[in-house]
């Protein structure tokens, strides 16, 4: 008798997309183990955002299954997405935070409108998440007063405050000035050794190499090679992975 | 004939002055319940079409286009002269507060519409993400930046339409157009429309500087 396979905390099968006439993701398998830290790398236009964004339908897959901790994300009501959604933080490049609202007014909404926690309840536990991130001392601030990586370490504990199964970070540090993306980086490294799920589309290929579980690569739609660091970054088996990897190492240069 | 006998003449002030504050709150009450009313239902309005059905969309549409082609003279004199001929009567300050509510709020619908569809797309999917239903995003995410946007915009057409509660001297409200109009017509002196003009100041100047405060008060960097 084989022990039964853990069940993966995020599975998407045979994913597929199409915007139009244009294919962006085909045949898409992919497996999270939990506590995993998934790293997808890929040129702009490889579908690694949509297939991101597909795993809490911010973009409708056009068909194939996902599915979060063995419950499905796909073919549910509105009402089970919102619930669902609860269980998938998301981080975006853009930061997107409510800038009618102060900090710790922004990490309690969802907890208070979406997960229905009493307000101290929520106050507590938004103060504990800010306070993971280093920005406690900035909870009344409106978030227009904060820079680019306060503000989206504010976003990270925003989405940490649900208690996610998984964390979703599309570009989390593309938009920010070099000297902030350290702060974030920190943020993200603390998660990882907390045992936090992740999925991960960046460009910090050093971050890749210390941080990742694995890596994968992703072009024209398809995942072309995944594995270990070493193997994706000090072994490249594909000629388009190759070629990546120098036009990313030649920018960097 | 010197100018102050003919614009503010005291015995004439003296006449008329009791019926000018009578009119004085009928103008401002009626204001105050066509902006409420014309607000809440414009902001309403423009969160009915977010939900981008079409047939909530077609009519809002259409409603709102039609209201802010039409004079609002015309559609008082219609639902005030033409109705009664169906047997439909309706009192002089209802069309009046009718009519200004509904011109309103199609402008605020239209206010509210081109803020709801120009905010980023991320504050809907930040919202969504952390599992808000949609309109618990509408509500507490989109809504309050909408308002704030358009504070200017929102004050500006309140005080727009307040004035226009003169229209409803020709319906027969005793607002304070009408009244100075009739006093003025009585007496064939100048000074009520002075005392109109003077009445109008009082009322809309504290307005404009009570909405130069929340024009202020709810700033906020991006």
């Amino acid at each position: 008798m084989s022990a039964p396979q853990p069940l993966p905390t995020l599975e998407i099968t045979a994913l597929e997309k199409r915007f139009g006439d244009t294919q962006v993701l085909r045949s898409i398998d992919l497996k999270v183990a939990n506590g995993e830290l998934v790293f997808v790398i890929g040129p702009s236009g490889s579908g690694k955002s949509t297939m991101l964004r597909c795993c809490n339908r911010l973009e409708e897959p056009t068909s194939g299954a996902i599915h979060v901790n063995g419950k499905p994300m796909l073919g549910i009501t509105r009402r089970d997405l919102d619930r669902m959604r609860l269980q998938v933080g998301m981080v975006f490049q853009g930061f997107f935070l409510y800038p009618h609202l102060s900090v710790l007014k922004n990490v309690t909404l969802a907890q208070r409108k979406a997960l229905k926690r009493p307000a101290a309840e929520a106050d507590a536990r938004a103060l504990e998440m800010l306070d993971k991130v280093g920005l406690k001392h900035k909870a009344s601030a409106m978030p227009g007063e904060l820079s680019g990586g306060q503000q989206q370490r504010v976003a990270i504990a925003r989405a940490l405050a649900l208690d996610p199964k998984v964390m979703l970070f599309d570009e989390p540090t593309s938009a920010l000035d070099p000297e902030l993306v350290g702060s974030v980086l920190k943020v993200m490294r603390d998660l990882r050794e907390g045992g936090m799920t992740m999925i991960v589309v960046s460009h910090e290929m050093q971050f890749a190499r210390e941080a990742a579980d694995r890596v994968v690569f992703m072009d024209g739609g398809v995942i072309v090679e995944q594995g270990t660091p070493s193997e994706i970054f000090g072994n490249p088996r594909s000629e388009r992975l190759r070629a990546f990897l120098s036009r990313v190492s030649g920018e960097a240069a | 004939m010197d100018f102050g006998n003919v614009f503010l003449n005291p015995d004439i002030i003296a006449t008329y002055m009791p019926q000018m504050i009578r009119a004085v709150w009928v103008t401002i009450w009626i204001s105050v319940l066509v902006v409420i009313s014309g607000l809440a239902l414009g902001a309403f309005l423009a969160g009915l079409r977010a939900y981008q059905k079409r047939w909530l969309a077609w009519p809002i549409v259409l409603f709102a286009d039609l209201m802010r082609a039409l004079p609002p003279l015309v559609l008082m004199l219609i639902l005030f002269f033409g109705l009664p001929s169906l047997g439909v009567i309706l009192s002089d300050w209802f069309v009046l507060y009718l009519v200004l509510t509904l011109v309103l709020a199609a402008f605020v619908e239209e206010i509210f519409w081109a803020t709801l569809t120009s905010l980023p797309r991320g504050q809907w999917e930040a919202g969504a993400a952390t599992g808000l239903s949609f309109n618990q995003v509408l509500v507490n995410v989109i809504f309050p930046q909408a308002v704030r946007t358009n504070i200017p915009q929102l004050v500006n057409r309140s005080l727009t339409i307040s004035k226009m509660t003169a229209y409803g001297s020709v319906i027969g409200v005793k607002e304070i157009v009408s009244v100075a109009g009739s006093a003025q017509a009585f007496s064939g002196s100048a000074t009520p429309l002075t005392m109109a003009a003077i009445a109008y100041l009082i009322i809309f100047f504290p307005a404009m500087l009570l909405s130069r405060y929340v024009e202020n008060r709810f700033q906020y960097d991006h």
